[in-house]
């Protein structure tokens, strides 16, 4: 069943041979050829966009009411590329390098590779949009270290980064709109793909203002529809982020590849109350500065700022000596959980730990005192120096932070605890992004492709982007090259008849329970139970225990959920349940897939498999392969193995000491 | 901080669809923690509504973060409501105390059409950077990050205008429904950066052209866009796109 069509030859020609190979539309030819996008954060946008310009006609979809809400654009921190501006040893084999150990060496090669070889296109390219990137007084390009990383080749705009790329992306996007090769629907949301002879023809959409079922006809589908982190409920994702593009897909046919990969990111504000809607993230990049740390006593309920340094347990500092506070994110995150389940988190809930910019901001005064030639000045003044300095590097992160906690963080530590921010699971795509459905593809979050068990910082942006201006604009036309004979298929099709009225069927089921609890409270105990169960840390006893829970929530979703309003008018209630209704049938293959998989590998933890340090604890021989889930029925999975071959990296234990 | 818990009166804007007349309905909501967010708040009435068998409030919503633009609320007679430099979702409930009315209403403007309840629809926004706010570049045409070095203060400048969120606040805070904020930084991004020199003038001229098309008011000045801007968009950025009108509207060539 799985093919990865990966190019032979040497892995630094790989890309290159497929380009010179692959095969090409005519622009005569192009005009006949329509396809659809899901989605329009970054790998939607940059895809239409790219694709629009080719000729091809397409249209794009979005929940939102504008393409430049996807929730891209909460990204912060930066976007990595291997330009080695800063001449400190970087290059395409490094990024490559890096990104495979940081995914614990679950991610394949030869797609890697790829992004790594992109990522200095990218940069050309958005700087050519006019991505306001930070810039050096001589006018240069500025960049920063992320985590697990020992190169500064991460490219920013200030806090925002994500929101100028994407802003690019769309501008991109509204241009090929306005040259009539675009067609923008927003708020529009796909609840099924349409199939024809196997291959994907199109998709059902419901128009979200007045509740109207759509078809359209494509002759290749592409799901840029993002991670499925919100199956946890709590997460950094945006409210509407969901799975159910990439759920359909997985229904009719496709398979989904490592669910179980979850990311936990590091740096988040902690969970205040039972009202919390939703997380927010603190940005890798204040991990360049922020020293992290816990009281050495147990139970300290001192303020942080009464703690001596003597007292403090700067734990990743003290663990991983060689890259402290810049450890990958799913390292740093257990370790926080670690100290806090060991009883020295702080905070009224004590699930939190610090980040302290106190140091940094004392060693940034003294370089701007020096700077401005004054020696002797008191520490307060040198701290007013210092403080104007983070503020120009983090201002908007440290504004963020006093909105939310109500704490002024340049006078006292910030509290943060690890949350769901990302899922490396997706879609199983191939080299050319195509899932195991013919003419389906998944691009950015929504496939699996690119961050094996980890994904590091500052990559995410990187692979949608690459994704959607660099690959899919060769892969797609190698495909529909054999499709220039193929005429537009009516939407009066059987195929799209039935999927059409499956989609209603499904509506009026919602409808028509008339239940008495919230879609909201379904999906608040579905979070508890992946949190509990399959968050952080997991275990054989209560994987299996998660299984037999979400199987009964989900029954008792579908006899007791109320949904008020009407079917053909703005339904928000509805949107939610269609969306509640998935992540209950993705939760549960998240705990098959976490219970088959007996080892511990980046961000998948099993307690029973770690080093007598507490580290993960791999098994190469038993599960270097990506698990590919068929769906056979309602609770049924098939396991496909996709074996991962290392042809130039030799998997280690990976080392941050 | 302090936390503590209050019960409010709530004044919200019902509106079944743009067909209809709108109306305020009061609702009270318990026991309220100051440590909420304002959107969170609107959860639990919602949730609320839910149970009483009635329609929950339709509001826009989604990053809940402050960056994504989609959330609207004219809170107490201000866009995004009391707090300085803030979007709704990252308005607190500590800016409010027991006891206290809220009136909440969608943004009011002939260009933003009424959806929903709060929920308002701007795509005429999207349709103003259709008519120029870009850069027309193809993917694969682009010369090194690097070959073309950027002064660094115009550089942060087309950043500080860059951040907008297009949320539309300067709009419903405009007694004129004007949308020279928007239209402004969006200019000002493009023009302050060589890449956006090529298509300076008809950028400038089409954008403008299609703001007026879209039935947005006249600018006069008053500033109540920068005063309710998230994002502190300043007013500088107005000036810049009236001089870059002028001279695009003098030059002989476009």
């Amino acid at each position: 069943m799985l093919n990865a069509k990966i190019p032979s030859g040497p892995l630094e020609n790989k890309w290159a041979d497929y380009k010179g190979h692959c095969k090409l539309v005519n622009p005569a030819n192009k005009r006949k050829l329509e396809v659809i996008v899901v989605g329009t954060g970054l790998a939607g946008a940059s895809a239409a966009a790219s694709l629009g310009e080719l000729g091809y006609k397409v249209k794009a979809f979005c929940f939102q009411d504008s393409p430049r809400r996807a929730h891209s654009i909460a990204a912060q921190g930066g976007i990595n590329a291997a330009k080695n501006y800063q001449n400190d040893g970087d290059s395409v084999f490094r990024l490559f390098y890096d990104t495979i150990k940081g995914g614990d060496y679950r991610a394949r090669e030869a797609n890697v590779h790829r992004l790594a070889e992109v990522s200095t296109n990218i940069i050309d390219q958005c700087v050519a949009q006019g991505v306001p990137f930070a810039r050096e007084y001589g006018g240069l390009l500025s960049n920063r270290s992320f985590g697990g990383t020992q190169v500064q080749r991460t490219f920013y705009a200030a806090g925002q980064t994500g929101q100028q790329l994407l802003i690019g992306a769309y501008q991109a996007l509204e241009r090929q709109v306005a040259l009539g090769n675009v067609t923008m629907y927003s708020r529009h949301e796909m609840l099924e793909v349409v199939t024809i002879d196997g291959k994907a023809r199109g998709i059902i959409a419901r128009d979200l203002v007045n509740g109207q079922l759509e078809r359209h006809f494509g002759h290749a589908v592409l799901l840029c529809s993002g991670g499925y982190g919100n199956v946890f409920y709590l997460s950094t994702n945006a409210m509407g982020s969901n799975v159910t593009a990439a759920w359909k897909a997985h229904k009719k046919g496709a398979a989904f590849a490592n669910p179980c990969f979850t990311q936990i990111h590091p740096t988040c504000i902690p969970v205040s109350g039972d009202h919390q809607s939703k997380l927010t993230l603190m940005s890798e990049s204040l991990r360049n500065d922020g020293r992290i740390w816990v009281p050495k006593k147990q139970n300290d309920t001192r303020k942080a700022t009464d703690i001596p340094e003597e007292e403090r347990d700067y734990y990743l500092e003290r663990r991983y000596p060689a890259f402290g506070n810049l450890v990958p994110r799913d390292v740093a995150s257990r370790a926080a959980k670690e100290r806090c389940d060991a009883g020295y988190g702080v905070g009224s809930s004590k699930q939190a730990v610090y980040l302290d910019y106190a140091d940094a901001i004392l060693r940034y005064g003294k370089i701007e005192a020096g700077k401005q030639g004054k020696s002797n000045l008191p520490e307060s003044d040198i701290i007013a120096l210092g403080k104007e300095v983070v503020k120009a590097k983090y201002g908007n992160l440290f504004d963020m932070y006093e909105k939310i906690t109500g704490e002024n963080p340049y006078e006292v530590p910030m509290r943060i605890y690890p949350a769901v921010h990302y899922t490396m699971g997706g879609l199983w795509v191939d080299y050319e992004l195509q899932t195991t459905v013919p003419g389906l593809y998944a691009l950015g979050e929504a496939n699996f492709s690119d961050h094996g068990a980890n994904r590091l910082g500052a990559s995410a942006l990187m692979q949608g982007l690459a994704d959607g201006y660099f690959v899919i604009p060769y892969t797609l036309g190698n495909n529909l090259a054999d499709e220039i004979y193929n005429k537009a298929i009516e939407t009066s099709h059987p195929a799209f008849e039935e999927a059409e009225k499956a989609v209603s069927d499904r509506i009026h089921q919602l409808m028509n329970i008339k239940g008495k609890q919230s879609v909201e409270s379904f999906h608040k105990r579905l979070g508890k139970i992946m949190w509990d169960k399959c968050g952080m840390a997991r275990n054989k006893e209560g994987l299996e225990q998660a299984i037999r829970e979400i199987q009964a929530l989900k029954k008792e979703f579908w006899s007791d959920v109320r949904i008020p309003g009407e079917i053909n008018e703005m339904n928000t209630e509805l949107d939610k349940a269609n969306r509640v209704a998935d992540f209950i049938e993705l939760g549960e293959l998240m705990c098959v897939d976490a219970l088959n998989r007996n080892e511990s590998c980046g961000g998948h933890f099993r307690e029973e498999y770690q080093t007598p340090e507490g580290e993960a604890l791999r098994d190469d021989a038993g599960f270097m392969y990506v698990s590919a889930w068929e769906l056979k029925g309602e609770h049924q999975w098939q396991l496909h193995q996709e074996p991962l071959n290392y042809e130039v990296i030799k998997p280690t234990q990976r080392n941050y000491k | 901080m302090e936390h503590y818990h209050m019960n409010l009166n709530l004044k919200v804007w019902r509106q079944k669809n743009s067909k209809t007349k709108g109306d305020f309905k009061t609702y009270q909501v318990k026991n309220i923690s100051s440590e909420m967010s304002f959107l969170e708040m609107f959860d639990v009435l919602n949730e609320q509504l839910i149970t009483e068998g009635e329609e929950p409030v339709a509001f826009d919503h989604d990053c809940r973060e402050g960056i994504c633009g989609m959330c609207s609320m004219y809170i107490n007679g201000k866009p995004h409501g009391p707090w300085q430099a803030n979007t709704t979702c990252q308005l607190h409930m500590r800016a409010f105390k027991d006891g206290d009315t809220i009136v909440v209403e969608p943004w009011r403007a002939n260009a933003f059409p009424v959806i929903k309840d709060l929920t308002v629809d701007r795509s005429s926004f999207d349709r103003i950077i259709q008519a120029g706010g870009y850069i027309s570049v193809n993917t694969g045409n682009a010369v090194d990050g690097n070959a073309l070095p950027i002064n660094k203060d115009n550089a942060d400048n087309s950043f500080a205008a860059a951040m907008c969120i297009g949320c539309g606040a300067c709009v419903a805070a405009c007694k004129n429904s004007s949308a020279m904020l928007f239209l402004s930084a969006k200019v000002s991004h493009l023009a302050l950066l060589p890449q956006g020199e090529p298509e300076r003038k008809s950028r400038v001229m089409n954008m403008v052209a299609q703001m007026d098309k879209e039935g947005f008011g006249a600018c006069t000045n008053t500033g109540a866009c920068e005063a309710t801007c998230p994002k502190e968009i300043s007013l500088t950025n107005i000036a810049r796109l009236n001089s870059e009108y002028l001279s695009a509207s003098l030059s002989a060539d476009k």
